[in-house]
């Protein structure tokens, strides 16, 4: 038990003093997740309001396969990129593998469908309302993707953090496509599994401090989003 | 002011130029295996308010739907000075529907988003915009949250944002049925004031009071046919149907 | 197709989209003077590549990128071209792998040495055996718990070899007192000491393991435990993304006098890790 008191006082000392390896991999991760989910985002808020509005055939196939990828575990989307990005592999001209891009492009796989069936959701309990009002004023399928994308908007912000949380979370897809490369692409997650790998508790503990409080972040901006939605009847 | 019958003369230009006469011929709605509309033939040309009323279930929303191109009719047609609906006889529309629908957005982008929809610029927007909050009331209330208001203040916008379209017809669904006294006058008032700016209005109402009040033409509705067809004062005096007689005299109308 | 107000609006999105792209740097077009090496956890956690590697850039302004997987899946991965060297210790693997086409040329660098680490209690009685398959032996007659890597590493393949010289399959035991804990050194090592397990590890990756627990070092010294490391430039014939001079460079010295002196330097707590041997042939 003193190993661990011992261990927590020493991650406390790095995060107070900003220990610039701890800084570093924090702000790789951030980078990473943040790009992640801003693509992930256009996306899927793009995907969602289609998906929403438009008809055509197989829309509720398509609908029910975006749903079911929320649950993609990360490892397999890891490995499915992975299997893109290798050199044997389709896209293996691009040299991406092992890169931070290369860790974008899996978590962008891992959170568009989450942003994507969100948005999808959000729209359509708004259509249900807005749907013959704004044909009325002449909106096109198009005018009408956008105002309900706005309309939605405190709805994919809660989206768009619940993306962000997975994506900051997860290890199973960046171990795979970025390899874990010291200074290259050692994220939060990763560096907490070779630090305990190697038994170096403290640092590993810094780094999940420093984690589980982007988690809490994440999960307050979401109860404050809306409170404030419901403050202004933008619910 | 607020007389339906006064003198539109001084409109005359305007006038001229509306989709009038609206001729409906052989109209049929199915919906499912019911027949919601069956068989309408209908003529409607006058510069005035013309209430569509009737019994429950009727078909009265869904012919205004219909007129308003919202839903495709399963027969018939309807014709806009004999022109089919397109999407340019759609544009020189505007409808208010039974409850307010609103943005989650202010007051005054309410008005804007729609008339930004119509592909009306920054400059005109703007102008519009306060004229259409002048005309509702609601002036000091631009960037209140829409869906704040009251019921009666949200239906007094829909209005206004529907006349800052400045559409040829202007469609009503009951646009009073859930209001207070006080707010059912505000819009009456601004219906009237439409037909002074020389727009159509097609009112569907079961309020025999607001009939009174605002129409210029009865079309009597019953199991999805026009049963009559006259204008107010005869209808009210001498309803020809059995159905009307019976609506106006409060009975249930089967 | 969108009315002109809302065409604005997502215009401007998509601009804006585009201009955070181009001015994130996150490396995505990384500048090319890299090398990609695919090599082994043991080798990794016990410290030497945060050691040596900062001497050859300063040297050459070459980046040395690490991809620390076990011995199979880095050669595995270096067949597929996912890397410019391999640098693992499995000499018939790696010999293999040479005479398949799949690498140019193997060059010995240096050797360190497994040992068999278990709690201080050593319910089987090996401490201070000179024969390793013999306290294999002994660890199976016990039934005494212990830890595999059971992932197809160089570790993995030594500890099979004396499993195969004592004469013992341990397999028909995995589950019970034979764990197979598929990971890489340090994992492997948490789950020994959790367990109160025997495991062969290489040396260095002991010494730098910091949750040892009352476990000590049982059985070293006999030749059987010797663990040679080599290093090999992927072919560029069969790839040609690979980095062949840089590549070569980093070979060149790591068998350089240079390199092999900084490998010797390379300590903890004043024991001496890796021994270079270069050029002795092995």
């Amino acid at each position: 038990m003193t190993d661990f008191i011992d261990a927590f006082k020493t991650a406390l000392g790095l995060i107070a003093t900003f220990n610039p390896n701890l800084v570093e991999i924090l702000i790789l991760s951030l980078k990473v997740s943040l790009t992640a989910v801003f693509f992930a985002s256009l996306l899927g808020f793009a995907v969602g309001g289609a998906l929403a509005v438009y008809r055509f055939p197989g829309r509720g196939a398509v609908s029910a396969v975006l749903s079911a990828l929320m649950g993609l575990p990360p490892v397999v989307a890891g490995l499915g990129v992975y299997l893109l990005l290798s050199n044997v592999g389709p896209l293996g001209v691009l040299q991406l593998l092992y890169t931070p891009t290369a860790m974008i492009i899996a978590q962008v796989v891992l959170v568009t469908p989450i942003i994507g069936s969100l948005t999808r959701q959000a729209c359509e309990d708004l259509l249900e309302e807005y749907d013959e009002q704004l044909r009325s004023l002449g909106a096109s399928s198009g005018d009408i993707v956008v105002t309900l994308l706005w309309d939605c908007r405190y709805r994919l912000i809660t989206a768009v953090l619940a993306g962000f949380g997975r994506a900051i979370a997860e290890v199973g897809a960046v171990m795979i496509v970025g390899g874990n490369i010291d200074h290259v692409t050692r994220t939060m997650t990763t560096a907490i599994a070779l630090e305990t790998s190697k038994g170096n508790i403290a640092l590993a503990l810094a780094l999940g401090i420093v984690l589980l409080s982007i988690a809490f972040a994440v999960n307050a901006a979401l109860i404050g989003v809306q409170r404030l939605a419901n403050r202004f009847a933008y619910a | 002011m607020l007389d339906p019958t006064s003198s539109l003369e001084a409109l005359d230009g305007r006038l001229a130029s509306l989709p009038l006469p609206v001729e409906i011929r052989g109209l049929v709605y199915e919906a499912g295996s019911k027949r919601v509309i069956d068989g309408i033939d209908l003529t409607i040309n006058n510069h005035r308010v013309s209430a569509i009323m009737g019994p429950n279930g009727a078909g009265k929303s869904v012919l205004l739907r219909l007129m308003h191109g919202l839903i495709t009719p399963t027969k018939g047609e309807i014709l806009w000075a004999g022109r089919r609906m397109c999407r340019l006889t759609a544009r020189r529309q505007a409808m208010v529907f039974q409850r307010p629908v609103l943005l989650r957005r202010s007051v005054a982008a309410n008005v804007s988003h729609a008339l930004g929809l119509r592909g009306v610029v920054r400059g005109e927007r703007a102008i519009r915009v306060d004229e259409a909050l002048k005309l509702a009331g609601l002036q000091g209330h631009a960037s209140t949250p829409a869906r704040v208001l009251s019921g009666g203040e949200q239906q007094r916008l829909c209005l206004a944002r529907a006349l800052s379209l400045e559409p040829d017809i202007l469609f009503l669904d009951e646009p009073t049925s859930s209001l207070d006294p006080a707010s059912t006058l505000a819009i009456e008032r601004l219906v009237l004031d439409a037909q002074h700016r020389g727009i159509k209005v097609i009112l569907v109402t079961h309020d025999v009071g607001q009939a009174r009040r605002l129409a210029h033409d009865i079309i009597f509705l019953h199991h999805g046919r026009v049963v009559e067809h006259q204008d107010a004062e005869s209808f009210f005096a001498q309803p020809q149907s059995e159905g009307a007689r019976a609506f106006l005299s409060g009975g249930l109308v089967l | 197709m969108i009315s002109s107000v809302h065409r604005r609006k997502v215009l401007g999105l998509i601009l804006g989209a585009v201009l955070l792209f181009a001015a994130a740097p996150t490396g995505l077009k990384a500048d090319e003077n890299f090398i990609i090496v695919q090599s082994t956890t043991s080798t990794q956690n016990s410290g030497l590549f945060d050691h040596i590697l900062p001497q050859f850039t300063k040297k050459t302004g070459i980046e040395v990128r690490v991809v620390a997987v076990g011995t199979g899946q880095a050669l595995k991965n270096a067949r597929n071209g996912d890397g410019d060297v391999v640098f693992v210790h499995s000499k018939p693997d790696e010999e293999k792998f040479v005479s398949e086409g799949w690498g140019v040329k193997r060059y010995p660098v240096m050797y360190n040495d497994f040992v068999i680490v278990g709690p201080a209690s050593d319910p089987a009685g090996i401490a201070g055996l000179k024969d390793a398959d013999q306290a294999f032996k002994k660890i199976a007659e016990a039934k005494a718990p212990f830890a595999s890597r059971g992932d197809d590493s160089g570790t993995n393949k030594e500890e099979i070899r004396l499993w195969n010289a004592a004469e013992v399959d341990p397999k028909k035991a995995s589950g019970h007192w034979y764990l197979e804990t598929g990971s890489g050194m340090g994992a492997t090592l948490n789950t020994a000491v959790g367990k109160q397990a025997y495991t062969l590890t290489d040396r260095g990756t002991w010494l730098s393991f910091a949750n040892k627990d009352d476990f000590k070092v049982l059985v070293e010294g006999d030749p059987k435990l010797f663990n040679q490391y080599g290093v090999i430039l992927v072919n560029p014939e069969k790839h040609p993304n690979v980095k062949a001079k840089k590549g070569q460079a980093f070979i060149d010295w790591l068998i350089s006098k240079e390199g092999q002196a900084a490998i010797a330097s390379y300590k903890i707590d004043g024991q001496q890790l890796f021994f270079p041997d270069a050029h002795s042939g092995s």
